[in-house]
C-alpha cells in the first residue's frame, strides 16, 4: 500500500514537473485539527486521559490537472480523541487516489467512496465526526456509453480503521434516465436503476457450509411528474452466517429491505411520506466482526435529524436487523400578509415519525427455527421510537427573528441502547423550544435559545418488579433544561455561553450542570475555535449512525482551514 | 524512499504549484438535479455574472438561516449584480427526499443541487456547513466563507458587488 502511495506521489510531482509551461495543474485541499484536554470530573464522570490531551488531525490534498486528479489524505490520531474508537492510532496516509475520465469514461484507482442507489445494499463514505470511513480501495470505472445510461462498476476492499478487512467487493450499478435517452420532453420523467454487490471472504467454519461469495442486489424506480416525486427501491441479500458457531450468528435466514418515498410540492408547501422495511440486512465488510467500522451497507433511520441539543437528547438508530419504519413531513410557509403569516411570512414543519420491531422479530432461519416476519404489522409490534414535533419560523420584527419548537418524542432506552428490558423502559419526553435571534446592529447580533424536556418512564414495565416503585430498575435522567447565549460579530466573531442542567434527575447528586464557553474567529476559509466545558455522556448521531461519547470536561480546540 | 523524503516532495511540489497558482477552477463532479438527472458542476452558467455557491443540508439551522436571509434580499442582489445562487445540498439518503419540499415550501429562487455522497463536498474541501464560495464570470472561485451568522450576507454581497460587471 505505502509502495503505492509513493508510487503515486512520485508520478504526481514529475507530472507537476514536466507540465509546468503549459498549465500548472492545481493543488488544493483542507486541514482539521480537533485537539481536547481531558480533566476528572467525578461527578458527571468524566475521566482524565493518560497522554492529558488527545488529537486528531487531517490533511486533504486535492491535484487536478484538466480531466486528471490525485490526491492524499494524512490522518493524524495522538492519540485518538476520547469518543473516538482507540483502533484509530498513530500517523498515515491511508486515502490516496487518482483519476482520469476521457470520452465519458471515468477510471479510478486507490481509494475511492462510492454509493449504489439509496445505499440499502452498498454505501461507503466518510463521516469524521463519527469516526466513521469506510473507504474502497481497489479500482473503479463509470461509464457513459449513451446519454441518459450511466454505469459503473467496482472492485476493492474496505477500509477499516487503519487497515483494510477480509472481504473483497465486487460491485455494479447501471441507471437509465428515460427521458435523457430520449431526449423525451415528456411531463413524467421516469429513472430507472439496478446494482449488484457481491463480497469474498474465506471460509473457515469446517462445519457448516458458509457462502464464501455473499452477493445483494437491489433495483429502484423514480417517477417525477409536476410537483410530485415518487422514490423506491427494494434490496435483497443472501444469507451471510458468520464462521462464529453461536446460534445468534449462524443465520441462514437471507436479508431484505424495501424504501418508499413520495413527496409534493409546489411554492410554499410541500409534503412527504415515507416508509421503509429492513429485516436481517446488516451487511459488514468481515462476517465474522462486529462494529460500525465494518458495515457497509447504509440504511438510515426513518426519522428526523435535529440540531436542537435536547431534541437530539434521546435519538434512534436504525436496526438494521429488523425493523419497520414511516414518517410523514409537511412544510407550508404562510404568506407575508395574511392574518397568520403576518408582516413576513411565517413557516411551518411538521414531522411525525415512528419506528417499530418486525412482527415476531426478523428473519430468523436455522436448524431448530423458521420464522419470516410480516411484511407489514405496526399496531402491536415493540415500539422503538416515536416523534411528533412542530417547528415554527417566524420574522417579527425587521430585528427579530425566532423559531419555536414542540415535540413529543417516545424512545426504548432498553432496546436502542441495549439494556435487559425492564431497566429504564421506555422514555416520553416532551420538548420546549424557543430561539431568538436580535440585531443589535449592523453585523452584531445575540441570539438566546432556551429548551426543557419534560420526561418520564413509561410503566410499561410494572410487572418486572425492580427496584424503584414504577416497577423499573434504574431511573433515567429526568427533566432537563437547557440555556444558550450567542453574540456574533459578522463576519468575523462569535462567543457562546451554553448550560444544559439535568435539574429532574430522581437522585439529587446527579442534578448537574454541563457548561460549556465557546469562542471562534473565522476569516475567509479559516476557522479557529476555543471552547471549555462538560460533555454529558451520551449517544451522538449522524444520519441512522450513533456512537456512544462519553462524558469529558476539558479545554479543546479546533482549526478548519481550507485551501 | 521513506516518509521524510516523500513529504518533502510533496511540499515542493505544493509550493511550485502555489506560485504558478492561477484562480481556482470548479472539480469535474457530478450533482444531481432535483429531478434526478446529472449535472456537472463545471457547467454552471450565469452569462458572465458571479455565482454563489452555498453548501447546505435540511437539518443544518445556519445554513437553512443564511439561505433564508439571502432569500429576502435575492431580488436585489440579482437585480443589482446578475448573481445566481446554486444551493448544494449534502443531505443523503437520510433526508435527501426531503430538499425538494422544504426547498419549495420555503419560496427559494435558487438553483438546488444534491450532493448525496458528498463527493463534490470532498472535491471543494468542504468540511462543515454552511460553507459558501463565490465564483466570477469565468467560473473561478475567488473568495469563500466557513459557517453563517447574521449579517454574513453583507460581506458576501460587498465581495459580489466587487466583481460584478
Amino acid at each position: 500500500m505505502k509502495k503505492i502511495a509513493s508510487l503515486l506521489m512520485v508520478f504526481g510531482v514529475s507530472f507537476l514537473g514536466f507540465s509546468q509551461e503549459v498549465n500548472t495543474g492545481e493543488i488544493h485541499g483542507d486541514f482539521d485539527l480537533n485537539l481536547q484536554s481531558y480533566q476528572e470530573d467525578e461527578l458527571i464522570g468524566a475521566t482524565a486521559a493518560d497522554e492529558v490531551i488527545l488529537n486528531n488531525a487531517y490533511l486533504n490534498l486535492n491535484y487536478i490537472k484538466g480531466n486528471f486528479a490525485t490526491g492524499l489524505r494524512y490522518e493524524s490520531y495522538l492519540n485518538a480523541l476520547a469518543d473516538y474508537d482507540p483502533e484509530f492510532k498513530g500517523n498515515g496516509i491511508p486515502y490516496r487516489y487518482a483519476t482520469y475520465s476521457i470520452d465519458g469514461l471515468e477510471v479510478t484507482v486507490g481509494n475511492y467512496y462510492e454509493q449504489l442507489g439509496s445505499g440499502l445494499i452498498f454505501r461507503s463514505y466518510e463521516e469524521k465526526g463519527l469516526g466513521i470511513d469506510n473507504a474502497m480501495d481497489g479500482v473503479r470505472l463509470k461509464y457513459r456509453p449513451l446519454k441518459g445510461i450511466y454505469l459503473k462498476s467496482f472492485i476493492g476492499k474496505s477500509r477499516t480503521h487503519f487497515a483494510y478487512s477480509d472481504g473483497i467487493f465486487r460491485g455494479a450499478d447501471g441507471e437509465i434516465n428515460i427521458n435523457e435517452l430520449l431526449s423525451s420532453v415528456s411531463k413524467i420523467k421516469t429513472i430507472l436503476g439496478g446494482s449488484f454487490i457481491s463480497r469474498y471472504q474465506e471460509r473457515s467454519n469446517l462445519i457448516f457450509k458458509i457462502p464464501q461469495n455473499v452477493s445483494a442486489y437491489a433495483g429502484r424506480l423514480n417517477l417525477m411528474y409536476d410537483g410530485w416525486n415518487y422514490y423506491g427501491e427494494y434490496a435483497y441479500k443472501i444469507n451471510d452466517p458468520a464462521n462464529v458457531l453461536s446460534a445468534s450468528k449462524m443465520n441462514y435466514a437471507s436479508g431484505n429491505a424495501f424504501t418508499q418515498n413520495i413527496t409534493f410540492s409546489k411554492r410554499g408547501f410541500g409534503v412527504s411520506a415515507e416508509i421503509h422495511r429492513t429485516d436481517n440486512m446488516t451487511f459488514k465488510s468481515d462476517r465474522d466482526k462486529d462494529g460500525k467500522a465494518y458495515l457497509i451497507n447504509y440504511i438510515p433511520t426513518l426519522s428526523k435529524p435535529h440540531a436542537y441539543s435536547l431534541l437530539a437528547l434521546y435519538p434512534c438508530a436504525t436496526q438494521a436487523d429488523g425493523e419497520f419504519g414511516m414518517q410523514f413531513d409537511v412544510f407550508y410557509k404562510m404568506k407575508k400578509g395574511t392574518l397568520l403569516g403576518g408582516k413576513y411570512g411565517t413557516k411551518l414543519a411538521l414531522n411525525y415519525s415512528r419506528i417499530n420491531g418486525l412482527n415476531g422479530g426478523n428473519s430468523f432461519l436455522n436448524d431448530n427455527s423458521e420464522h419470516t416476519p410480516m411484511l407489514i404489522s405496526i399496531k402491536n409490534e415493540e415500539l422503538y421510537f416515536q416523534d411528533i414535533n412542530l417547528e415554527i419560523n417566524k420574522k417579527i420584527t425587521k430585528k427579530i427573528k425566532a423559531n419555536f419548537v414542540i415535540a413529543n418524542q417516545t424512545y426504548n432506552k432498553d432496546f436502542l441502547e441495549g439494556h435487559v428490558p425492564g431497566d429504564y423502559g421506555v422514555l416520553n419526553s416532551t420538548i420546549l423550544i424557543t430561539d431568538v435571534s436580535y440585531k443589535i446592529k449592523k453585523g452584531h447580533s445575540l441570539r438566546i435559545e432556551l429548551q426543557m424536556l419534560n420526561s418520564k418512564q413509561l410503566e410499561d414495565y410494572s410487572a418486572h418488579g425492580g427496584a424503584y416503585e414504577n416497577g423499573l430498575e434504574e431511573p433515567a435522567e429526568g427533566d432537563w433544561s437547557m440555556g444558550l447565549l450567542e453574540y456574533t460579530i459578522s463576519p468575523h466573531w462569535f462567543f457562546t455561553v451554553q448550560d444544559m442542567y439535568n435539574y429532574g434527575n430522581e437522585i439529587s447528586e446527579k442534578q448537574l450542570h454541563y457548561l460549556n464557553l465557546t469562542a471562534g474567529f473565522i476569516k475567509g476559509a479559516n476557522r479557529f475555535e476555543i471552547g471549555y466545558g462538560k460533555k454529558r455522556e451520551g449517544i451522538f448521531c449522524v444520519g441512522g449512525v450513533c456512537k456512544l461519547v462519553p462524558s469529558s470536561n476539558g479545554f479543546n480546540l479546533s482549526i478548519s482551514s481550507s485551501f | 524512499m521513506n516518509k521524510k523524503t516523500l513529504f518533502s516532495f510533496l511540499a515542493i511540489a505544493l509550493f511550485t504549484t502555489f506560485s504558478f497558482a492561477q484562480n481556482r477552477a470548479l472539480p469535474n463532479k457530478d450533482v444531481k438535479t432535483l429531478d434526478g438527472s446529472n449535472f456537472n458542476i463545471t457547467n454552471l452558467e450565469n452569462n458572465g455574472n458571479p455565482i454563489v455557491i452555498s453548501f447546505w443540508a435540511t437539518w443544518c439551522k445556519p445554513c437553512k438561516k443564511e439561505l433564508n436571509n439571502i432569500a429576502e434580499v435575492y431580488e436585489d442582489w440579482q437585480d443589482e449584480t446578475g448573481v445566481e445562487l446554486v444551493a448544494i445540498s449534502i443531505d443523503d439518503t437520510r433526508s435527501m427526499m426531503r430538499v425538494a419540499p422544504y426547498v419549495n415550501a420555503s419560496d427559494w429562487d435558487y438553483e438546488v443541487y444534491l450532493d448525496a455522497n458528498s463527493e463534490l463536498k470532498r472535491a471543494m474541501g468542504v468540511q462543515t456547513v454552511p460553507h459558501t464560495f463565490l465564483l466570477n464570470g469565468k467560473n473561478e472561485i475567488v473568495w469563500q466563507h466557513k459557517g453563517y451568522v447574521d449579517g454574513d450576507e453583507d460581506e458576501l454581497l460587498e465581495q459580489i458587488q466587487k466583481i460584478a460587471k
